[in-house]
């Protein structure tokens, strides 16, 4: 399972990567795998509100509608229109092609509440 | 584990299959992944393992007369050697259970129903028995595979040195390893294909041919997508009680100019004041998300209806969703809108099946 060690995860399988006081976020090559053939999905729109731990996306595998949460709090500035005609970037590039959306955070403190690789990790084996 | 395994639960997880609890068994819902299953069984050939399905045995001089009685089915046109789709109803008109009914020998019947079901239909049937009828569920004792496909005729080749009988809706008695097993030209996915029902102990050496032979295994998922796409219904989610057949549109099934059965009377009186409802086919035209149960229909600002089942059709490549909509509303063409998670899709009503198979 892959686990970039630049990146933060929350316990829920979405990933954010920082970038000053803006965050990409996107789920887990665990939680792609977890649900499979993803086959739609649904980014938040520019301009929406997320707050840390509530639904931000939703993902739909052949199978079963998923929510992913926002890790962190603050505004979403983008959404990944390649996600529209590709949602399969999802499962073959979740940590690259595959982010979901782009957000600016309103409150960074938000961020010492997620794990480092080396905790997802354990946290996933468990 | 959350369910009860069937005997082939170790087959399922050296294959790496992901299970799920299904009506209290622990199933396979995928190996590979639904779309590469999907496929396997369009255009190659597919084995699923469906033990989980009950297994009842009704005997005797009376058997047929009998079943002809208590299920709403053609039971008296089956042939010694043949099988028909049936359907058992209560007083009412509404489906209990959708099931396979297999004459197996003169005197000899098969019932194959859903897992769900299997002890409302035994306590059901029970309680309908009169003459010379003995009924038995053996489902505890009995395992069963469907392999389905364009390539199925040859896997039945390699693993039984035979050819399969080339007509739907044929059974017959063979002997593997000295056991006797029944194979019948039946199936759910709209391929050709073969049901096999065994013992418990032999369907392990039997999955292991048929896998040898190039099926891929196939899990709940794909069987549901499949399903889905020839418009075959699912009880429980396409059938209920509150329900008619000629509402799911299963009328086709049913002989009215035989004897009577449990449910007639409702179903002629239906027919007589109109069907209220029917079980259309739902196509999305271009990009959406896939459909799933209970999604709300309308049309022009009204709620007509939620939807039963509902999926994404990998053939066709758009979402897809069956529904029991007014009858005024029920014609191909007719415009409506299915609420996802607040958005209205536009859609629109279409003849099922969805998809052309060669069957």
């Amino acid at each position: 399972m892959n686990i970039p060690e630049d990146l933060k995860y929350a316990d829920s399988h979405e990933w954010i990567r920082v970038e000053g006081d803006t965050a990409i976020v996107g789920i887990s090559d665990h939680a792609q795998a977890e649900l499979t053939d993803i086959v739609f999905a649904e980014p938040p729109k520019p301009g929406t509100q997320v707050h840390a731990g509530q639904v931000a996306a939703v993902v739909e595998s052949v199978k079963a509608a998923s929510d992913i949460y926002a890790p962190v709090s603050g505004e979403v500035i983008e959404s990944n229109s390649a996600l529209n005609d590709s949602p399969a970037l999802l499962n073959t590039d979740p940590y690259g092609e595959g982010w979901i959306f782009k957000m600016r955070l309103s409150d960074p403190s938000e961020l010492d509440a997620l794990k480092d690789a080396a905790a997802y990790g354990e946290h996933i084996a468990r | 584990m959350s369910g009860r395994p069937t005997a082939l639960h170790s087959k399922h997880k050296e294959a790496g299959a992901r299970m799920m609890d299904f009506a209290g068994w622990d199933m396979p819902v995928q190996y590979a992944g639904i779309l590469q299953e999907h496929r396997a069984v369009r255009s190659a050939a597919g084995v699923f393992d469906i033990s989980h399905m009950g297994e009842f045995f009704v005997r005797g001089p009376q058997a047929g007369e009998w079943l002809s009685r208590v299920l709403a089915g053609k039971v008296p046109a089956i042939g010694v050697g043949e099988a028909r789709y049936a359907i058992l109803l209560n007083e009412a008109g509404g489906v209990i259970d959708d099931l396979y009914v297999y004459r197996i020998r003169e005197m000899d019947y098969l019932l194959v129903v859903n897992a769900s079901k299997i002890s409302e239909d035994a306590a059901c049937l029970r309680g309908r028995l009169t003459g010379e009828v003995t009924f038995e569920d053996a489902s505890d004792l009995y395992s069963a595979v469907a392999v389905q496909g364009p390539l199925a005729p040859g896997i039945f080749r390699k693993c039984f040195g035979r050819d399969l009988p080339p007509s739907r809706n044929r059974v017959l008695e063979l002997t593997r390893g000295g056991e006797e097993l029944w194979i019948a030209t039946t199936g759910y996915t709209g391929e050709p294909g073969f049901e096999v029902i065994c013992k418990n102990p032999e369907v392990s050496s039997l999955w292991d041919a048929l896998t040898t032979a190039g099926c891929v295994p196939c899990g709940l998922g794909a069987r549901d997508v499949l399903r889905l796409e020839m418009g075959y219904p699912l009880n429980g989610n396409d059938l209920s009680p509150e329900r008619t057949p000629l509402e799911a549109g299963l009328g086709f099934f049913i002989d009215f100019t035989g004897p009577d059965f449990v449910g007639k009377s409702a179903l002629l009186a239906q027919k007589e004041n109109g069907i209220p409802s029917k079980l259309c086919g739902i196509v999305v035209d271009g990009k959406s998300p896939p459909m799933r149960p209970h999604y709300p229909v309308w049309m022009d600002g009204t709620q007509v209806g939620e939807t039963a089942s509902g999926g994404l059709s990998p053939t066709l490549g758009t979402a897809i969703a069956m529904a029991y909509l007014p009858t005024s509303v029920a014609i191909p063409g007719t415009k409506i809108e299915i609420d996802v998670r607040g958005n209205r899709i536009p859609a629109r009503v279409v003849k099922k099946p969805f998809i052309q198979t060669k069957l």
